[in-house]
């Protein structure tokens, strides 16, 4: 079971959290501070997994940005390096060619996509087509609404002038 | 937009925060942020309140205090449309945890979602409930979930299979209700819902039988099938990883199959075929593909053994372990640590590769590496391995150390056939890091060079080599202090020279040059220096023309700030000075210090540290090596209850124990008070500040010290140091059990029935001991001891003999007969009367020896027994 997933960058900003399992906040903060001291200060070749506490970290760079899935002790590694990278490519294929500035102004988007992704920490779709449609279809129900509230909102500025 | 709105929109938010130059910058843009916010939720504010909601989850990423916007995430759920809940839900994930008392608001609002007429609201619900529910929540809403586990729509159905996974882990006991509908989801050909289907069985047979038997037998042929499905079918883009069809899947239904296969023969066999043709048919060159070979290999090493596929799988590793890429070479490791329990000898093969792993320039790899070869040693590969890692502990870096040294020294302890390839790795290890080697070892290390009389001029020799190279460690240094102060004499004559040395020329002066460095180091800690201190004082015996120079060092350090060298310094030059006549007898080397004593006290020291409250080793019937960890125990429990330790806090209870227990003669409250003669002073010197050694003396001990409890971090190590000051005269290898049991005498009640006791027990003898009070002197217990032979040989000549301390006087009736029979076919008793002058405050303790002959040989057993019930 993936325990969280952690989206930092280079300079050790986060960029994204989701916990599957309960942490508080300042186990939060304490968290992330120590991983992203262990993560970002090692060298590029070096294996993409960190024994942490009693799990695995498993993270990978993207440009600016590393990618982190805590993970436990008998889970496998290398399918969560795949995870972390279908994930990317989701984000790739919506944002069209991603980059870390399209994640900090539609953050919540990262979030929406990660959630057609896992829940409770598991893998629920292998399909990039289908969370890309289900995410597209739930974009066109948001548009909807702003659409027929704009439109209402015009009509009641209309009677009332 | 609404012409009266006020605030700015999130991207402005968050681009005035990117704008920040100083952290005080960002935190009052935060802050005027908050503000507004704040005010807006005041307001009850209805159209900018998902805006907000954003804001506060960015403001929540920067980690600052966002709880005032969890009724929001609640409001914005319970609102109509989809996309003020669709932020809601997300801010509801992202702010709270299962933990909020606020998170049982919602359950309302959860229930009606997964009801919702709209699919995608009930897909949020689910995926909510999925992340952050409570057992309260799981409990309420399985139901729900459970019927959207058949809903029409492929995509809830997974998200209610995946939210079942999490309330059965809160909720184990709704497993059942789950059994059917997941079984029926590993038919489906959705391969999201497939996936999830999968996953939520493997999770129901982790924590239901039930579920595991059920699923084995029905749907085990299916998943084998449903594998050779997607192992066989042709390109499908949509699920098409580097040639491979959905390896997720795979990997799924390879870990469910390994649980099914586990422990069951039938199942194991019947998926076989496909294991061995994922083993052979999966491409390795990605990593989709070695992530699905490493899964396949873990199941293969996992189900019910099968020699062909066993040695696939091991190949594979072994292709693994050589590989370029430090990811592929990091699962084989981690793989090869479980493959050694089933296959050790394959694993041995590789062990070249392995130990260069240790070296690897990956902390990762090298972690799990070393862990690797840990396990992999044994009698015959010991030497090479150990040279190996103590070649590379010279270059490692400084984190892997510790690490590295701990585990060499466990390796080197459990694994040394002889003394001197002891000694000498021991050294090694030392020079190299003696800094990170822990009390215990070198403690180890002193009680084995104790025990090797005819290594002793070697071992002072090499540490003396070994001090001139490295004098920067620690611990090296405490060793060399100890062994200089011991063997000396045998330094400076070459005496006990093995072959394989060089003969050095040391003289009386080098030797002491080499304590009074330790003593001035700026480095050294009390203990050490605490410990050149005895060092000086035996030397000077041995050493009679140095005696002038050492009395100077030690004067030095008669007004030193630390009580303890003050103390000692003092001390010893009055020895110096004034007992010349006594003074080599005082001063003689060490007896051999008792191993099996050692050996016995750390084990229970180690499981005391662990977990303290450890009964059990109470009861044990008296070996030798009487645990001391129990006796812990009950003083801790001593100073909870309030009982009349007279000031129960910390190091100070355990100094208080120490006046307690003093012989009858001294004072009770003694542990401060001047000394009363040299000699007193002088005997517990001899029992210096280290914790492995004991004293043992022809004079009573009286003890007046501090010493024991500075030197010592952990509390077990203290009580450690009392057993060994607290003991009568004859015994050289207490356990101190029976000292610290007096204390509780007072506080418990004095039945009038005692129990009977196994006071001895070996593998060929049994003592046990039945007790009656006579009713003139309450005194006086009779005790009637039966001997039975738990051999197969009959015993002649037969005798049982006891000794006590001073407070008890002992009166030992004649045995019933001196021949007992074999196998427990008749017994010996033997009448005894003790009487106890301490009676309430101390309780009975008793040094047995029982000689017999078997098969006309002699053969002798010794024993102490504290386990007398208390009270007598």
């Amino acid at each position: 079971m993936i325990q969280f997933v952690l989206l930092i960058s280079r300079q050790g900003k986060v960029r994204l959290t989701k916990w599957y399992s309960p942490y508080s906040q300042k186990e939060r903060t304490k968290v992330l501070r120590e991983l992203s001291g262990v993560i970002l200060s090692r060298v590029p070749k070096l294996c993409n997994f960190v024994e942490w506490r009693e799990y695995k970290v498993v993270y990978k760079r993207y440009a600016s940005l590393y990618f982190c899935m805590c993970i436990d002790q008998d889970d496998n590694e290398l399918e969560t390096l795949e995870i972390i990278h279908h994930y990317v490519e989701i984000l790739d294929r919506y944002f069209g060619s991603v980059c870390e500035l399209d994640l900090i102004f539609n953050f919540h988007k990262a979030y929406y996509i990660l959630d057609e992704l896992l829940i409770a920490g598991e893998l629920q779709e292998s399909s990039k087509k289908t969370v890309a449609r289900l995410i597209a279809a739930q974009d066109s129900l948001v548009e909807t609404a702003k659409e027929q509230a704009s439109s209402i909102s015009n009509i009641i500025a209309q009677a009332t002038k | 937009m609404n012409p009266f709105s006020s605030g700015t929109r999130l991207r402005d938010m968050i681009r005035a925060i990117r704008a920040c130059k100083t952290a005080a910058e960002e935190r009052a843009v935060v802050r005027k942020e908050c503000a507004a916010i704040r005010a807006a939720i005041n307001e009850n504010d209805q159209d900018y309140r998902h805006r907000n909601l954003a804001k506060l989850m960015f403001i929540h990423m920067l980690g600052y205090p966002t709880h005032f916007g969890q009724m929001e995430c609640l409001k914005l759920i319970a609102s109509a449309g989809f996309p003020e809940k669709r932020i809601g839900y997300l801010g509801l994930m992202l702010l709270l945890d299962e933990r909020q008392e606020v998170l049982m608001l919602v359950t309302n609002s959860l229930k009606q979602d997964l009801n919702h007429t709209n699919q995608y609201i009930v897909g949020l619900a689910l995926c909510a409930l999925g992340n952050i529910c409570s057992a309260e929540m799981a409990r309420d809403l399985a139901p729900e979930v459970e019927r959207l586990l058949q809903f029409r729509d492929p995509n809830i159905r997974k998200k209610a299979a995946l939210c079942s996974v999490r309330i059965i882990k809160k909720v184990p006991d709704l497993a059942e209700n789950f059994i059917n509908p997941a079984a029926s989801l590993l038919k489906e050909k959705h391969h999201g819902v497939l996936i999830t289907g999968v996953q939520l069985c493997t999770d129901l047979c982790k924590v239901s039988p039930e579920a595991l038997e059920y699923l084995r037998k029905k749907c085990t042929d299916g998943l084998v099938k449903t594998l050779k499905d997607v192992v066989n079918s042709s390109y499908a883009p949509e699920y098409d990883i580097a040639g491979i069809t959905d390896p997720f899947l795979h990997i799924r239904l390879l870990k469910l199959l390994r649980i099914l296969g586990q422990g069951d023969a039938d199942a194991s066999d019947s998926m076989n075929d496909i294991l061995a043709q994922v083993a052979t048919k999966t491409e390795s060159n990605k990593i989709a593909g070695n992530a699905i070979l490493y899964e396949c290999v873990q199941t293969i090493m996992s189900i019910e053994d099968n020699g062909g596929l066993r040695v696939l799988a091991i190949n594979i590793l072994g292709r693994f372990l050589s590989n370029r890429d430090n990811n592929i070479r990091y699962v084989a490791l981690n793989m090869l640590m479980k493959a050694i329990t089933v296959d050790t000898q394959a694993v041995q093969r590789h062990r070249a590769t392995i130990l260069e792993c240790v070296k690897d320039s990956d902390a990762s790899i090298r972690k799990r590496a070393l862990e690797l070869v840990y396990l992999l040693v044994n009698e015959s590969n010991v030497k090479p391995l150990t040279k190996e890692l103590i070649e590379y502990l010279e270059v490692s870096d400084q984190e892997f150390r510790e690490d590295l040294t701990a585990k060499i020294c466990s390796i080197v302890a459990k694994f040394s056939t002889e003394k001197i390839w002891y000694i000498d790795q021991m050294l090694k290890v030392l020079s190299e890091a003696g800094n990170f080697v822990k009390d215990e070892v070198w403690h180890a290390l002193i009680v084995v060079i104790s025990n090797a009389p005819d290594l002793h001029g070697y071992t002072v020799r090499s540490l003396y080599r070994a001090f001139q190279a490295s004098a920067e460690q620690e611990s090296l240094v405490r060793v060399v202090v100890w062994c200089i102060g011991e063997y000396g004499d045998m330094l400076v004559n070459n005496a006990g020279m093995l072959d394989i040395e060089d003969p050095i020329t040391v003289t009386e002066a080098d030797a002491v040059d080499i304590i009074e460095m330790a003593m001035k180091r700026h480095t050294s800690d009390i203990t050490t220096k605490a410990m050149a201190l005895i060092a000086l004082l035996k030397l000077s015996s041995r050493f009679p023309s140095c005696s002038e120079r050492i009395r100077d060092v030690t004067i030095q350090h008669e007004g030193n700030l630390v009580l303890e060298l003050q103390q000692r310094s003092i001390e010893f030059n009055s020895i110096i000075a004034k007992h010349q006549n006594i003074r080599s007898t005082l001063v003689e080397r060490m007896p051999v210090l008792d191993e099996a004593t050692f050996i016995g006290r750390k084990s229970n020291s180690m499981a005391g540290t662990a977990s303290i409250p450890n009964g059990a080793s109470f009861n044990l019937p008296n070996g030798v090596a009487k645990p001391s960890g129990a006796p812990l125990v009950d003083l801790l429990d001593l100073s909870s209850d309030d009982a009349p330790a007279p000031s129960p806090a910390g190091s100070d209870f355990l100094q208080d124990l120490l006046g307690v227990d003093l012989s009858p003669a001294s004072q009770q409250s003694g542990v401060n008070q001047a000394p009363n003669s040299g000699t007193n002073v002088l005997l517990d010197l001899l029992s210096i500040g280290t914790p492995s050694l004991q004293s043992s003396s022809s004079i009573p001990v009286t003890t007046d010290i501090l010493l024991s409890s500075q030197n010592n971090k952990t509390p077990v190590a203290p009580l450690d140091e009392l057993s060994s000051l607290s003991l009568s005269a004859r015994a050289t290898s207490i356990a101190g059990a029976a000292p610290m049991m007096d204390l509780l005498d007072e506080m418990k009640d004095n039945g009038p029935v005692y129990p009977s006791i196994i006071a001895f027990e070996s593998s060929s003898l049994r003592v046990t001991f039945n007790f009656s009070k006579p009713p003139e002197n309450s005194q006086t217990t009779l005790i009637q001891a039966t001997f039975t032979n738990l051999s197969p040989n009959a015993y002649t000549d037969f005798v049982f003999q006891a000794a006590v301390p001073k407070f008890l006087q002992l009166h030992l009736d004649p045995a019933s007969s001196n021949s007992l029979p074999a196998s427990g076919n008749g017994s010996i008793s033997q009448n005894l009367r003790i009487t106890n002058s301490h009676q309430g405050k101390k309780s009975l303790v008793m040094r047995i020896r029982i000689a017999y002959k078997v098969n006309g040989k002699d053969a002798l057993e010794e024993g102490q027994i504290n386990n007398f019930p208390r009270g007598l």
